[in-house]
């Protein structure tokens, strides 16, 4: 059962949150003008690291907002949590600062 | 004192040599198929001098982990033909491979819980029947006598409205059926080289040409991708993506009993799927864990929640005990239906994304992938499991018959 740092709510069970996958994927600004490959790419593909993954995640039974989270997907520890709209952190020790194992 | 001496150590199934620095083909990973491919390589295709590298120990990923459920009962054409194939070649594998690995054809249930449920197993009975695929629609009384443990009264929050049944489906003791593909690849002079991890490749412009790994460089023509959940790291290293997102997928098992459950019962709406080994242990599994996972683990709350729909069914199970826990890593694709085929990568193939439903296709991935390695082109069976089809929008669209939520 992961622990997770809602930045609204503080330290939750996992089971009051929903996965949204990978973090910072825009919306295409001209979608219509993506060739099938650039649309498949959108639609299908998304990276799939094997340590730190920037991810969303949503406090479904709390809050209900979104936010980013870096979580090593092998030890699943979680170096960080931070806003959506937020550029992803580097991964200095000031800005694991704030976030649960 | 006496002295007894013990009896001598009973013959290895597979030599471990040191890997040579260059074969016609490299398989890499050594679990089911990835050896199943390297069988078929040889036997069918009389390619001999490969190698298997296993960068743990032999079919120590997900082949040690799964349910060991084995059916053929999916809904669209193309899975069907594959999966089938599988089974129609389980069936034969025992005397082919020489080696009893416990193929028990005790039928597949997968229960229908709401009106919703009924009519999409009603329509993919029509559709197993017409694609030669054994099946049939039982109505509750029918689950209840092939199943006497199973609770069929409506005074569950979910009843039982009924469910499909595979006769010729079943299970299967995993680490045997690795091993009996191990031994014949062995025999077919095959290297199967473990603790053997691939940290690179070599490429000539836009052609694999070798294999960097933690024991040496290996040159050779052609390389087949047989990670599972690892895929992804591989495409990475070989410069190209694929569509799949590697979660935990939990399963456990009971102590040990007598014989209580007779088949295979799957519930997608309850949602648990569970069987009894010949041992004597109850095997169960449930969905995957949610967030992208490598670690081999997921959380206990999984397991809570299919022990709820586990004693909701079987009432008779809240006598049992949770033994042991495990996960492995699942390469999950957004139709449920695995890529087998080529990579952007001249020789090199790849064979991924059969998520949480490999182990049953064992048999067809290691054919269908061999033949592909072999020829350069697809076995007419995994054609449509194309990396292409996320382009072309050809999906295979099987959350149902997978039976594992996502």
């Amino acid at each position: 059962m992961l622990l997770i740092p809602c930045p609204n709510c503080g330290p939750r069970d996992e089971t009051e949150f929903h996965y949204g996958g990978q973090a910072h994927v825009p919306y295409p600004e001209n979608p219509n003008e993506l060739t099938d490959t650039e649309w498949s790419r959108y639609l299908f593909y998304r990276e799939n690291p094997k340590g730190i993954f920037a991810e969303r995640w949503v406090h479904s039974t709390g809050c209900r907002q979104w936010f980013n989270m870096l979580r090593d997907t092998v030890s699943y520890d979680i170096q960080a949590v931070y806003p959506m709209g937020v550029p992803r952190p580097a991964t200095t020790p000031a800005a694991r600062e704030g976030a649960t194992k | 004192m006496n002295t007894q001496h013990l009896p001598e150590h009973p013959d290895f199934l597979w030599r471990n040599p040191e890997p040579k620095s260059s074969y016609d083909a490299v398989i890499v990973g050594g679990g089911g198929h990835g050896l199943a491919t390297a069988y078929f390589l040889a036997k069918n295709h009389g390619m001999t001098n490969i190698a298997v590298l296993e960068k743990g120990w032999l079919a120590g990923g997900n082949m040690a982990r799964n349910t060991t459920i084995i059916r053929s009962n999916y809904l669209w054409d193309e899975s069907a033909a594959i999966y089938e194939h599988a089974l129609k070649l389980w069936e034969i594998l025992p005397e082919e491979l020489e080696y009893d690995f416990l193929f028990s054809q005790r039928g597949v249930m997968n229960l229908a819980h709401t009106l919703g449920d009924v009519r999409e197993s009603i329509r993919r009975v029509g559709a197993n029947k017409l694609n030669g695929v054994d099946a049939e629609w039982l109505d509750p009384q029918q689950v209840k006598e092939l199943c006497p443990i199973l609770n069929i009264r409506d005074n569950i929050r979910y009843p039982v409205m009924g469910a499909t049944y595979q006769p010729r489906a079943g299970i299967a003791k995993h680490d045997h059926v690795a091993w009996a593909f191990a031994r014949k690849c062995d025999e077919m002079g095959v290297d199967i080289i473990q603790n053997c991890e691939v940290t690179g490749f070599l490429k000539d412009g836009d052609r694999v040409v070798g294999v960097k790994t933690s024991r040496g460089t290996i040159n050779t023509e052609k390389v087949g991708l047989c990670a599972a959940g690892h895929s992804s790291v591989l495409a990475e290293m070989a410069g190209f993506q694929l569509p799949i997102q590697s979660h935990p997928l939990q399963a456990l098992v009971s102590e040990l009993h007598e014989p209580v459950h007779p088949t295979v019962v799957m519930s997608n709406h309850v949602h648990v799927y569970v069987s009894q080994a010949h041992k004597g242990e109850l095997v169960m599994g449930a969905g995957v864990d949610s967030y992208n996972g490598y670690g081999q683990r997921g959380s206990f709350h999984v397991i809570e929640q299919q022990m709820a729909a586990a004693v909701e069914l079987f009432p008779i199970f809240a006598r049992a005990h949770v033994l042991r826990t495990w996960g492995g890593i699942v390469d999950t694709t957004l139709d449920a239906s695995p890529i087998v085929g080529l990579t952007p990568v001249e020789n090199m193939f790849v064979n991924c994304g059969w998520g949480t439903g490999g182990f049953k296709g064992t048999p067809a991935a290691g054919l269908t992938f061999a033949h592909t390695i072999a020829t350069g082109a697809p076995h007419k069976l995994n054609k449509p499991f194309s990396l292409e089809r996320f382009e072309t929008g050809a999906l295979i669209d099987e959350h149902g018959a997978a039976a594992v939520a996502h």
